[in-house]
């Protein structure tokens, strides 16, 4: 065809490459599409990345570790060059994460940034969600990208759960013990199940090895597959915006994603890598070796799971020793906090943008997002969530606040108890009537203007604050300008009244420069309660 | 065309638009050569942190030698190679983010977005071609093919799932069984057998079975206390279990009944036994009934006493499961 016959032959070696890669691709079009694609900027965008690169760091880290971990349930003696538990009987699994520790040059590191990246990247993806939550970027058209990032959510948690059991240490044998313990307490199949995934009564010989492959294969490839449609969505459905100025539903305001935004998130990475890196190095995280392995007779006090798991130790421990018999069958206490609590947690969670749709009745196309303050009931059942969520996770260490505060363990478990039901409605009342305030006060100054901290005594006695209005005013001194869902200033250096601050992190390291003289004449001219000149004719 | 034209004419054809583009330095002023300068220092001294990385490595004594405790070097190997690579890793960022911040033009630029349902033309024939892809198998007319398919396709899944029956095992009398017979000693972890006056009132010794790996045994594990003396007046055994306990001595399931953690911690004065998993308590005065937290039932009673040769021995198995609940376990 002629157009195949009359491209141009690039001169450069680059050009050359480039263009023979196109007549074999045809890349030209999707190329400089991806290179001019805009995404919006707010550092809260960040948070979500943050997650994808602590994955990243996790999978790096991870395949390291597997060079060296066996996780076998054989016993052993140990005779690595920690010299406190030379000659003691232990699992290979835990004997190899000593080894790793121990007797792998620079293992203990690596081990270190896996965990911390663990914890990091279990943090990341609630911050996000808690962002995309409070400004309602599930809205339809992303509805499918929130179930998916719930998703992501439950098998982040379960994939921690996996990978600190397999140390065999006391500690994540004691974990284990629980965990077999809630698959035992479910109805019916409970001891079935139990068998089943322990390959017969507790311990058994296969659940390091089960675990294992779980962790190492299924669930970063389920991981990896959803992260990967998580992305592609946000790529087809683009990236929302906060409202501002030209911002509409129809377009995207922002940088192109190259060279600024791709350079941008490349550097981030880069510090979030190198954080992990720094924490993994320089703070010691889980350390096997003090616990000794597992031992079905030890515990030692404080045990803990990983702050993520937190939440359900907490429910677990506030939960009433209810015993429930049907017909002769029991289903016990456990059942509930560890089973129907998250299970109803998560799906509500999964389901709440379908249930907002269904109760606001907003069935409409949304790329602009909210200020949680203009959407007050979903900001205050968030916060009431996060109520109910922080109850139960600082329940989850209420042996340790009772032992560093001096406080009665029981009564604890009583704050807990009572706090699950109180904490929340409390939090949905103060976060609503937070909003209200801050919509109110947003208006206000749209109305009024910015303070300017400026007090003038009139000259009949009357003393009044100046405001400064953020667009023309009517005969009234009252602003006309509508509230757009955007931040509205408050202060005057933000709109550039005020100059910009002084440099200097604890001292002043500038001289503050010298503040404009009032002129007489203006000084004179009367003013009226919002900063206007008083209209003469009033 | 000229460069600036085709990037322009490029943008237009994907609906972006720079609105505002801005060098933040001027070219060839001190700010930009300073900012360049910045950059490269953050480059350099990644790099330079990458090789400490590198001797620390290699270099830096790492095994742990001191087995008597105290520290030496080798101590600080970890830390310095966190903090090498942390800092390499981080100034590459840094000077990424600089550069990005310093020396690329700030802009901002809009794209359309075309989202929503599809042009209707679209749907229509869409929708059409899909129908008549539908209609072109027949699926809707031929039921015979569509139960049948239905049928296989239930039972190819249901095939698909069985494989994993492999891992079932019978629970059978497991959970309710443990290694404890009639006229077992009763021993240490040392796998020693006790004697009445081996314990001191109120001490708690934790006893094995006598048999294979009994010592590592996750159900058989029990705790021998004996109580002070004016707690025996107080022992109120559970009904049915009077002549469980032997004199002063009463023996108990270490395995809490709620999630099978050992419970681990015994308040003489008090007789209570605190779990440190989930805080449940037990009275070992009141056969191990449990007052507080989570757990619902009492920890499983052993019944001892002393052979003829003054040695604690079980007088049977537990007579109930051990350790936490499950469906089959009635009362």
């Amino acid at each position: 065809m002629s157009s195949r016959t009359a491209i141009q032959r690039p001169a450069t070696p680059a050009g050359r490459t480039a263009s023979a890669l196109d007549e074999r691709l045809t890349i030209s079009a999707p190329l400089r599409r991806t290179l001019n694609k805009v995404f919006p900027d707010h550092w809260s965008f960040l948070l979500g990345e943050i997650a994808l690169y602590s994955f990243i760091i996790l999978l790096l880290t991870g395949t390291y570790l597997t060079f060296f971990f066996d996780a076998s349930m054989q016993e052993i003696v140990y005779d690595g060059s920690y010299a406190p538990l030379r000659g003691i009987e232990m699992s290979r699994a835990y004997a190899t994460s000593l080894d790793i520790s121990f007797d792998v040059r620079g293992g203990l590191l690596i081990r270190q940034i896996h965990h911390w990246a663990a914890l990091l990247f279990v943090a990341s993806i609630v911050v996000h969600l808690m962002r995309t939550f409070f400004t309602g970027a599930f809205r339809k058209p992303r509805e499918a990208n929130w179930v998916i990032g719930v998703g992501l959510l439950v098998l982040a948690l379960l994939e921690g759960v996996f990978g600190y059991s397999l140390t065999d240490d006391l500690l994540s044998g004691t974990g284990l013990r629980i965990i077999n313990a809630i698959f035992l307490s479910i109805p019916v199949v409970g001891s079935w199940l139990s068998f089943a995934i322990f390959g017969g009564e507790f311990p058994g010989t296969v659940i390091i090895g089960r675990f294992y492959i779980l962790h190492v294969l299924l669930i970063p490839g389920i991981l990896l597959a959803l992260i990967a449609v998580h992305l592609l969505l946000v790529v087809k459905n683009k990236h929302t915006q906060y409202p501002g100025p030209g911002r509409t539903e129809d377009n995207v305001v922002g940088k192109r994603m190259f060279p600024v935004f791709a350079a941008k998130s490349t550097g981030f990475f880069m510090v979030v890598f190198g954080i992990t890196a720094a924490l993994g190095g320089l703070v010691q995280i889980n350390p096997i070796w003090l616990y000794g392995p597992y031992d079905p007779s030890q515990v030692s006090a404080g045990s803990q799971p990983d702050w993520y798991i937190g939440f359900l130790d907490g429910s677990t421990r506030l939960f009433p020793a209810w015993d429930l018999y049907i017909f002769g069958y029991n289903i016990p206490p456990l059942f509930w906090p560890t089973i129907v609590l998250p299970g109803l947690l998560f799906t509500l969670l999964g389901l709440y943008p379908f249930i907002e749709a269904k109760l606001t009745k907003d069935r409409a196309h949304h790329n602009l997002l909210q200020r949680p303050r203009d959407v007050p009931v979903r900001t205050a059942i968030g916060a009431m969530a996060l109520a109910f969520y922080t109850v139960l996770w600082i329940s989850g260490g209420n042996d340790l606040i009772a032992d560093k505060f001096d406080i009665s363990l029981n009564v604890m478990t009583w704050i807990g108890r009572i706090g699950l039901i109180l904490a929340p409605p409390i939090a949905y009342w103060i976060a609503y009537r937070v909003c209200l305030g801050l919509q109110l006060h947003d208006r206000e100054v749209l109305e009024h203007g910015v303070e300017t901290g400026i007090i003038r005594r009139l000259p009949h006695g009357e003393f009044i604050e100046v405001h400064q209005p953020l667009g023309p005013v009517d005969a009234h001194g009252h602003g006309s300008l509508q509230y757009g869902g955007a931040p509205v200033p408050k202060r005057m250096n933000h709109i550039g009244g005020m100059g910009r601050a002084i440099k200097g992190f604890f001292t002043p390291l500038e001289e503050p420069p010298a503040r404009p003289v009032t002129s007489e004449e203006e000084k004179q001219a009367e003013l009226t309660g919002s900063g206007r000149p008083k209209d003469p004719e009033a | 065309m000229s460069r600036e034209d085709l990037v322009t004419l490029g943008g237009k054809m994907d609906g972006v638009e720079v609105i505002y583009s801005e060098q933040p330095v001027r070219p060839g002023s001190p700010a930009e050569r300073r900012a360049e300068r910045q950059v490269a220092a953050a480059f350099a001294g990644a790099g330079l942190s990458a090789l400490a990385f590198m001797v620390i490595f290699v270099a830096w004594p790492w095994q742990v030698e001191t087995p008597g405790g105290g520290y030496d070097l080798s101590a600080l190997y970890t830390p310095l190679l966190g903090l090498m690579m942390g800092l390499a890793l981080t100034l590459v960022g840094v000077g990424v983010v600089l550069w990005a911040k310093k020396l690329m033009p700030y802009e901002v630029t809009v794209q359309d977005r075309h989202e929503g349902a599809s042009p209707e033309i679209e749907r229509q024939t869409t929708a059409a071609t899909l129908v008549a892809v539908g209609n072109a198998t027949g699926i809707a007319r031929r039921t015979l093919v569509k139960r049948s398919l239905g049928f296989g396709g239930l039972m190819l899944g249901l095939m698909a799932v069985f494989p994993l029956g492999g891992l079932i095992k019978k629970p059978g009398t497991a959970l309710f069984e443990t290694p404890w017979e009639p006229g077992m000693r009763l021993l240490t972890l040392g796998g020693l057998p006790i004697r009445p006056a081996d314990m001191r009132p109120g001490a708690l010794q934790t006893v094995f079975p006598p048999v294979e790996g009994g010592a590592r045994s996750s159900d058989g594990v029990a705790m021998l206390i004996r109580l002070l003396p004016n707690q025996v007046d107080e022992f109120r055994p559970r009904p049915g279990q009077e002549d469980f306990h032997w004199n002063d001595f009463v023996a108990y399931s270490k395995i809490c009944t709620h999630a099978g953690c050992p419970v681990s911690l015994y308040e003489q004065e008090t007789a209570r036994i605190l779990c440190p998993c989930h805080q449940s308590q037990f009275v070992a005065t009141d056969g191990a009934r449990s007052i507080f937290g989570p757990a619902s039932r009492s920890l499983p009673q052993l019944a001892v006493e002393v052979d003829a040769d003054g040695y604690f021995v079980a007088k049977s198995d537990f007579i109930e499961p051990i350790g936490p609940a499950f469906w089959e376990r009635s009362t």
